[in-house]
């Protein structure tokens, strides 16, 4: 699909996404639709959904084990080995999948082919390129943070963690700018990095020719959607601001199951919630699945034991061999006869022994 | 299921984490707190700008008035009704408004606020 048509359609699909409850709540009132039971069917949408998938993967058999071997294997004492980029066991493979899930280990090795003319003859290079671990380190990060911190509206009284994060989060006070806009002190960090590594992921879609050729409108919906759901959210807290303890109390109710719908929060929270209540429900059906499918990824959570633990294929039926010694056992004397070589010539000793068993039961 | 056992686990730590907010509520009362209003807060009946601007949007009134007082020196607001209030904290908001656990903890509590006013202004002393 060509990349204005895909950016055009997730463009649109995400715009519809928010003028739904801006009409829906601003003209018609619907607070208890989009307050109350779109958010329950996007969370049972969400659990059901991945439940379900990753039951589906746990049940595709994985006949062979296939790391991605980045490192010596472990063989003789006086090989040095990689334990972690070539795991043996459960404790090389638990510390690579740390790094994997916490740090993007397999990110970090990411370079960019570069094809040039050095002295008129073509050259291929393989060039550094952290730009994209980067920006997708500070995103994730910061997108966990921001979750994080919204445990003070999900959560009553609120736990020692989320204050300590909101501190920590709020600690340059960019509110006491010279200028007079934000309106609070604590301007968070979470928020600034998130959105700008958001555009950035976006942008990089755009400029790099081969990101711009292989991405679909699935590529897009998703970036479009969280970077209306990390807006949404800027404008809630920074400039249209709404009745927070209302929020709150909402947000209780869904987690008690007596859900309410205060009066007086302003449309942006719904425009919000309904976001973020789409893309939860997206989640079990998108690219999105990767936050439960980096744990099951067999190229990184499978020991290198190929070498030493047997790993018999599952799909396995049983098969009827013929091996060489039945064969020969079946033909020898035949065999003999045409004057074929045989592995055992041992015809003289069987004969004696089989005549006597003859006379036996004569 | 291959390697069921672990998978079973890891969706069960993994969906408890993303639950817990529903396991952690369960069974507390976690109505959101009503600010108080003082005798004095009742008589006058309307604040600077209306209740449901103060409600949201009081912390941005206080840090534009902050800025304006200490980088201007501007000290007087014109409210929308066209009375001219004193910008400060301590003598126009506390006046009426000197209740501070019941008027302005409460509800910061409940949210998680902890707002650096008393880092540089004098509290108000409550007759408990």
């Amino acid at each position: 699909m060509n990349f204005i048509i895909s950016i055009l359609f997730s463009g649109f699909a995400v715009s519809t996404l928010i003028l739904i409850p801006w009409v829906g709540v601003g003209a018609f009132d619907l607070r208890v639709l989009f307050g109350v039971i779109v958010p329950y069917a996007a969370m049972a949408t969400f659990f059901i959904g991945i439940i379900v998938r990753v039951i589906d993967w746990g049940k595709s058999p994985v006949p062979f084990r296939i790391p991605t071997t980045a490192g010596q294997e472990w063989s003789f004492p006086w090989i040095k080995s990689n334990p972690i980029d070539n795991p043996r066991g459960t404790g090389g493979v638990i510390v690579r999948m740390i790094l994997e899930v916490l740090l993007f280990r397999s990110l970090f090795r990411n370079t960019r082919l570069e094809y040039r003319n050095a002295d008129s003859s073509p050259r291929i290079d393989y060039e550094w390129e952290k730009w994209l671990w980067l920006a997708a380190l500070a995103f994730h990060w910061a997108f966990l943070v921001i979750f994080l911190r919204h445990f003070r509206f999900f959560m009553e009284p609120i736990p020692s963690f989320v204050h300590l994060l909101d501190n920590l989060d709020g600690f340059l006070q960019l509110g006491v700018l010279p200028f007079n806009g934000l309106g609070v002190p604590c301007v968070y960090i979470s928020d600034l990095l998130m959105l700008a590594a958001v555009t950035y992921l976006f942008f990089r879609r755009l400029y790099i020719p081969q990101m711009r050729y292989i991405s679909l409108p699935a590529d897009y919906f998703p970036l479009f959607l969280i970077l209306a759901l990390g807006l949404t959210g800027v404008l809630m807290r920074y400039f249209l601001r709404v009745d927070i303890t209302a929020v709150k109390e909402l947000a209780i109710g869904l987690f008690k199951f007596s859900p309410t719908v205060p009066e007086g929060i302003g449309v942006i929270f719904y425009i919000h919630l309904f976001i973020l209540s789409v893309l939860i429900a997206y989640f079990p059906f998108s690219k999105l699945m990767h936050f439960a499918g980096v744990f099951l990824s067999p190229t990184r959570n499978l020991s290198n034991n190929n070498r030493f633990v047997r790993h018999v294929n599952p799909w396995d039926y049983p098969v009827q061999t013929h091996t060489y010694d039945e064969y020969e056992d079946e033909f020898r004397e035949r065999m003999i006869e045409v004057g074929l070589p045989v592995e055992k010539e041992i015809e003289p000793k069987e004969e004696p022994k089989e005549e006597p068993k003859e006379e036996e039961k004569e | 299921m291959y390697d069921g056992g672990k998978i079973i686990i890891g969706l069960i730590v993994g969906v408890g984490l993303l639950l817990s907010p529903f396991i952690y509520d369960a069974g507390k009362a976690a109505k959101a707190p009503d600010p108080e209003l003082t005798a004095k807060a009742k008589e006058a009946k309307e604040c600077v700008a209306e209740t449901s601007y103060m409600k949201s949007s009081h912390m941005h009134l206080l840090d534009e008035w902050r800025h304006t007082v200490v980088r201007d020196g501007e000290r007087y607001y014109k409210a929308k009704n066209g009375k001219v209030y004193y910008k400060s904290l301590q003598t126009t908001c506390l006046d009426c408004h000197s209740n501070k656990s019941k008027f302005c903890d409460q509800c910061h509590d409940y949210v998680g606020i902890d707002p650096y006013c008393w880092t540089c202004h004098i509290e108000p002393k409550e007759n408990k």
